[in-house]
């Protein structure tokens, strides 16, 4: 059968670990500074305000529509195109005042609308969120993302052994940071499904991480005398083939979804796809050369 | 031979089974399910309103206005009893400001008397007095807490009898938290009528008007004491236009109707007809027999409908309201009234409105993109894993595909269009089970071993490593379920789905098909 690597690989990754962790830190570092400096562009779910998709059926264009709206007093609005041409993202800001005010505005809009253009323009979505529930979504996704983490650790310390949690939880932190990293730099939206997104990528990091980890635990047992860095790389090169067929798949399932899911799911699909290609990286060049820094204990039986 | 027990050979009969039929009449047409097939009917998945198309509606009770009120009223009651006590108490500045009661004692050492009253008055009210000697008085958290109640399981009700009149199938109304409920109409095409509908309180009340008062005394702020400035609200501009006096006195109130209907009257103008119960009956009849030639104010949430003059006796119970109705406003009003008054007013916290030609779009994109991520999948795995393995692993997938719809149908989960990407992601991840089995299983047969102790180890010692790499999985669903909303809540269900079926379809069935294919074929070589 086809084999995408061969079966006895001895690659050397103990050895890349000072280039992979000064080029991991390097990246980090450009995340953390896009995500301070460029700032993440969130979404109504965050940050508050009304998103409306329409479509049109005749010849209406951008600045049509923004003429409508522009003097309605509602801040600051941006128009975009949104998947096929006939179809436009309307988001404006969040609207100061009593919770009712994002109600009122969506009205002031859409009757404006409707008297411009009455038939040619079809209502496809119309979110809109007030300042509290957007106070809370965000204390959630956080909360959530908080939580996600310290499971991890303490699966991973209940399971393992603490230096492979702390190892993991680096590895976890580095994909989650590249990830915002990833959309503060292209101006994605980040919005609740990205969170949705982040905590998928600790699941599917963590699953990849464990692997390597147990096939650790399991030589450790058994080969009590090998040098760490070998027996590490032993380890990482014995679960290599795996570790790729199943980011394959895995790529192969989302890519169809970001190619053919339609515009609502891309960015969702695209958080992912990043998300498990750091995730893979991660599992093999930090969550387990790491481990030759946090004294994972040997000699003493380690219980599966 | 490879051992594969007995019950485990039935377990996966029997899930398979029951993953076939229950996952079946989602891609069979409606009417041959309902019709011939109804044992499979509990198998249907209802869809997420981001599919299906409908609205999500987050409202908050403004159970403030209800303290607001029962202070008003315990105000007044304090007033009069200030007033008749022996001697008289002195107060000043008397008044209510949102959820609190305030006033100052002319005599400050009368304290402890008012202190009597208020307490005879109302056991439970907090008493507290600010750095100036004001007195303040609120409620208690308990009794905060009773009114929010009360409000909440109120509006639930007058809400679910609002949304029945207008018909839409299968609304969810349900309380979120301590006040909010969160509201999900299906399939609604408007949005806006339903929206319309639970912005009014809806509160209706019969006054009489203060003809005696002159209205532009009250218009520079001089209304007289026990009576209202009211507006009538011009249909068009939603502008203010007749300025009333009417007095606060309530003659008739809006919870003594038992029916209201849109009607037309003789001049062909559309009006809402009414019918009291037996006591608004009688106190309607009282009312207008002993003011034939008076106004009286239909008063709907503060604002005026209309107020016509009394030309005779109404006591047969029914009555017309006429105001500049047309039959859709007409028929609202009956709605409103048929289901009675909100306890608060509601606000819409947060809206998502889908409509229905956006969700047939996702729908139709999410199951195409599904479909092709599943046969890139199997023609991966075939490729990699050869026509036996990597066969016996696509079979596995399909069934696993077949019992996570199953399940979602029996479960009465709600599929989104992220549940669609769960999906997806399942078939990515599903074979990463297989993998690790396979890939074990090569490794020892390098190692030397016979095939079926191969086949055997790679299967036990693949065990562990999928259960830990799946429970990390599963706990960040877990994590997303408990704290997401909507849509993202239909992923993490996908997802934590997927993770089970995935652990039956990998270490049972596929290990069945496996075994089955061993012990039948007797390979000379595994091929993998």
């Amino acid at each position: 059968m086809l084999r995408l690597i061969s079966d006895n690989t001895s690659f050397k990754f103990i050895k890349l670990k000072l280039v992979s962790f000064s080029f991991s830190a390097i990246v980090c570092m450009a995340s953390i500074f896009s995500v301070i400096f460029i700032g993440l562009n969130f979404g109504i779910d965050f940050k508050g305000g009304i998103l409306l998709e329409i479509r049109t059926t005749s010849n209406i264009g951008i600045a049509e529509i923004r003429n409508n709206i522009s003097n309605l007093n509602i801040g600051e609005v941006a128009i975009q195109k949104f998947g096929v041409d006939s179809d436009y993202l309307i988001r404006v800001e969040k609207q100061e005042g009593s919770d009712n005010a994002q109600q009122i505005a969506v009205e002031a809009i859409k009757s404006t609308l409707n008297a411009s253009f009455g038939e040619d323009i079809k209502y496809r979505r119309l979110e809109y969120v007030g300042p509290t529930v957007s106070k809370d979504l965000v204390s959630d996704g956080v909360m959530a993302i908080i939580f996600a983490i310290i499971a991890m650790l303490a699966y991973i310390w209940f399971r393992f052994e603490l230096p492979f949690a702390l190892g993991a939880i680096v590895a976890l932190l580095h994909d989650i940071i590249l990830t915002m990293g990833v959309f503060a730099v292209l101006g994605l939206e980040f919005n609740l499904a990205t969170v949705a997104a982040i905590l998928l990528i600790i699941g599917y990091s963590m699953n990849d991480t464990v692997v390597v980890y147990d096939r650790i635990r399991e030589n450790l047992r058994k080969f009590k005398k090998m040098n760490l860095n070998e027996l590490l790389d032993k380890c990482i090169n014995q679960t290599l083939s795996r570790t790729i067929n199943t980011t394959v798949t895995t790529i192969l399932a989302l890519g169809a979804l970001y190619i053919f899911g339609g515009q609502i799911i891309a960015d969702f699909a695209f958080a992912m796809l990043w998300g498990i290609v750091v995730g893979t990286y991660s599992s093999i060049f930090i969550a387990s050369p790491i481990l030759v820094y946090v004294n994972v204990r040997r000699n003493k039986e380690t219980e599966s | 031979m490879l051992i594969f027990e007995n019950w485990k050979r039935i377990l996966v009969l029997v899930v398979s089974t029951f993953a076939i039929i229950f996952s079946l009449p989602n891609f069979l047409s409606k009417d041959l399910v309902n019709n011939s097939l109804s044992f499979m009917k509990s198998g249907e998945i209802r869809l997420g309103l981001d599919l299906q198309g409908g609205s999500y509606l987050l409202l908050r009770v403004e159970s403030e206005s209800l303290q607001t009120d029962r202070l008003n009223s315990l105000s007044d009651e304090l007033r009069l009893a200030m007033r008749s006590a022996s001697p008289r108490i002195g107060y000043k500045n008397l008044k209510v400001s949102g959820t609190e009661l305030i006033f100052t004692l002319v005599n400050n050492e009368e304290e402890s008397r008012v202190k009597g009253l208020i307490d005879s008055i109302d056991k439970e009210l907090i008493f507290n007095k600010d750095s100036y000697n004001n007195i303040i008085l609120s409620m208690s958290e308990d009794k905060i807490k009773e009114i929010r109640d009360y409000a909440i399981l109120q509006s639930i009700e007058i809400i679910r009898r609002r949304v029945d009149e207008v018909g839409t199938n299968e609304p969810l109304i349900q309380r979120q938290g301590d006040e909010r409920i969160l509201v999900q109409l299906p399939g609604l095409d408007d949005p806006e009528r339903i929206k319309k509908l639970l912005g009014k309180t809806a509160r209706m009340n019969f006054r009489l008007v203060n003809e005696t008062a002159s209205i532009e005394e009250s218009l520079s702020g001089r209304v007289p004491p026990g009576s209202d400035l009211l507006f009538e609200i011009d249909e068009r501009t939603g502008e203010k236009s007749i300025p009333y006096v009417i007095y606060k006195r309530i003659g008739v109130s809006g919870d003594q109707l038992v029916d209201a209907n849109p009607t037309m009257d003789q001049n062909n103008q559309p009006v809402v007809s009414l019918r009291f119960d037996t006591s608004g009956s009688r106190k309607f009849g009282e009312l207008t027999s002993k003011n034939v030639g008076k106004r009286f104010a239909i008063v709907l949430d503060g604002e005026v409908i209309s107020a016509p003059v009394i030309r005779e006796a109404i006591t047969g119970g029914s009555g017309q309201i006429s105001g500049n109705f047309t039959f859709e406003s007409a028929s609202d009003l009956s709605v409103l009234l048929r289901a009675g008054a909100l306890p608060a007013p509601l606000t819409i916290l947060e809206e998502r409105s889908v409509g229905p030609s956006l969700g047939k779009d996702s729908i139709n994109a999410g199951m195409y993109a599904a479909l092709i991520s599943i046969i890139l999948v199997i023609i991966y795995m075939v490729i990699i894993y050869g026509t036996r393995f990597g066969v016996a692993a696509n079979i596995s997938l399909m069934v696993n595909i077949l019992l996570i719809i199953a399940l979602l149908g029996v479960l009465d989960a709600t599929l989104t269009l992220p549940g669609l990407a769960g999906i997806a992601l399942t078939v990515g991840m599903a074979v990463d089970a297989n993998v690790l089995i396979f890939e074990r299983i090569r490794e020892e047969s390098r190692s030397g071993r016979s095939d079926i102790g191969a086949i055997d180890n790679g299967f036990k010692e693949a065990f562990r490593t999928i259960v830990d790499a799946n429970i990390t999985t599963l706990l960040a669903a877990l994590i997303l379920f408990q704290f997401g909303s909507g849509p993202v809540k239909g992923f993490a269900v996908t997802l934590a789905l997927g993770v089970i079926t995935t652990m039956f379809s990998s270490l049972l069935l596929s290990r069945g098909i496996i075994t089955f294919w061993y012990n039948k074929f007797k390979p000379t070589s595994l091929n993998i």
